[in-house]
């Protein structure tokens, strides 16, 4: 178990740097989802099965669908590929290298004293379900609202004006 | 080794037969429509045409597999390969009987819609990738009825899920032994298999590769064994959807004892491949709006309502 973790840990990492210096969008995009399928993986290896699929169902399979989507309809072609290539210039990277490295020191000073007892209790869809109907059910109400918003403001800009 | 969940011997003769059956379906579809259509349909490689998808197998096999010098060679390669294995995935969670299966997993049919939708980029990859006007148009297509008939797929199953109390499919199965859920669950049914032939893009949903408007839509530059994964991908997902539609609503496995439990399965999955086959023959394909409309306008409030009422009836019996 604790090696597939390190794994899609590792694939996660990997595919995330990727989605940064890959310079054809497609290319970047498959990495994203890449690196979303690798977390959905950590989650079921930590004993969140629910939490695994959702991740896999909603940010993989239904939000990057919709970049992707949307990409195909840009008609993107080689000027981005060298616009991106003139962006990610070497003299770019130093300043956030530098502050990256620090602040991964830091991390790895304050995780050192840590037990990390990887002991995964499962988490069901029972117990998720009884968590956000229970004490979590006025943040339901809440992000129901706001997603009602959205969908209005979606279809008032949609709508066709004569 | 023995046959039990997830042994070595039943994953192998689960991907062998799904495989198998899949390849066979490409003949049998062709003989029941030209039966249904009055004609003959293939009957000359072997006994009755039984031999013609060997035929077909040698052809697709010895074509070269081209790809095009314009076309982005990651996303075109990647994405017949996606569609193979999201739904050759998907059957990790299928029940095929009491002791055959790969996993007995607690979220299973979540796992089927994660991997229904993750097939969704299969079809998107393949028509951007393969810089053709006909095939982004059905990429486009493709990828705006699948989102859509997902949502409408989903909820039709949680009045199952309801009843049960699982998203276990396992755990469905064995809860049909009083009934099956066919009967209470018939609105989310119809649902479910319409939604599940729009995700399979078969022919009265099959505007991503209408052929007479678009070529034929994503897959227009495939050629060769690329072409075949599509091809044989499109029969595993009518075998995937039918194996679903047995298991969440006709009792899966369960059926008199005169015949065994993996008999009854396959019988009835098999009727529900016909059934899609004889949808084929009989139902022409509606326009582009038209099945948009149809599904968020008529679909998705239906399955809503079925899913309040399925809620209301079980808190109103407790």
């Amino acid at each position: 178990m604790i090696t597939l973790f390190y794994l899609a840990g590792a694939i996660a990492i990997i595919s995330t740097v990727a989605v940064i210096v890959q310079t054809n969008i497609v290319h970047a995009l498959i990495y994203l989802i890449l690196s979303l399928l690798a977390v959905a993986v950590i989650f079921y290896v930590l004993g969140a099965p629910f939490a695994a699929m959702l991740e896999a169902i909603v940010y993989a399979g239904a939000i990057m669908v919709l970049f992707l989507f949307v990409i195909m309809m840009l008609n993107l072609g080689q000027h981005t590929i060298d616009q991106e290539r003139s962006w990610l210039s070497l003299r770019g990277w130093i300043a956030p290298t530098i502050m990256a490295g620090l602040l991964l020191t830091n991390f790895l000073y304050v995780m050192d004293g840590i037990d990390h007892g990887v002991e995964p209790t499962r988490v069901g869809v029972l117990e998720v379900s009884v968590l956000l109907f229970g004490p979590y059910v006025l943040a339901v109400e809440l992000a129901s609202i706001l997603l009602l918003a959205g969908l209005v403001a979606a279809y008032h800009l949609a709508k066709k004006r004569d | 080794m023995s046959l039990e969940i997830g042994s070595g011997l039943t994953i192998g003769l689960i991907l062998l037969t799904v495989i198998v059956v899949a390849a066979l379906l490409i003949t049998v579809e062709r003989r029941l429509l030209g039966f249904w259509q009055e004609r003959l349909g293939p009957n000359r490689v072997g006994w009755q045409g039984s031999l013609q998808v060997v035929a077909d197998m040698v052809k697709i096999f010895t074509k070269e597999d081209w790809v095009p010098p314009f076309a982005d060679r990651l996303s075109f390669v990647i994405a017949p390969a996606i569609i193979m294995s999201v739904i050759l995935l998907s059957f990790a969670v299928v029940p095929f009987a009491p002791n055959i299966g790969v996993v007995d997993s607690n979220v299973g049919i979540l796992f089927v819609l994660a991997m229904a939708s993750l097939g969704a980029y299969s079809v998107m990859l393949g028509g951007l990738s393969s810089d053709n006007k006909y095939a982004l148009l059905g990429s486009l297509r493709a990828a705006a009825q699948m989102v859509s008939y997902e949502v409408f797929m989903g909820i039709s199953l949680l009045g199952v899920v309801a009843l049960s109390g699982s998203f276990n499919l396992r755990v469905i199965v064995e809860a049909q032994a009083g009934g099956w859920y066919v009967i209470p669950q018939f609105i989310g049914f119809v649902i479910f298999l319409i939604a599940g032939v729009a995700e399979s893009h078969r022919l009265p949903f099959d505007i991503p590769e209408a052929e007479q408007e678009i070529c034929a839509g994503y897959h227009t530059e495939y050629s060769g064994m690329k072409f075949g994964m599509f091809f044989v991908g499109e029969y595993l997902g009518l075998v995937l959807v039918s194996s679903l539609i047995t298991c969440l609503f006709f009792g899966g496995w369960l059926g008199p004892g005169f015949l065994p439990p993996i008999v009854w399965f396959g019988l009835k999955s098999m009727v529900f491949v016909a059934f899609f086959i004889l949808l084929r023959a009989a139902i022409p394909r509606p326009r582009y709006d038209q099945l948009m409309s149809y599904g968020w306008l008529f679909l998705l409030p239906l399955s809503l309502i079925n899913l309040l009422a399925t809620g209301a009836l079980i808190l109103s019996s407790q």
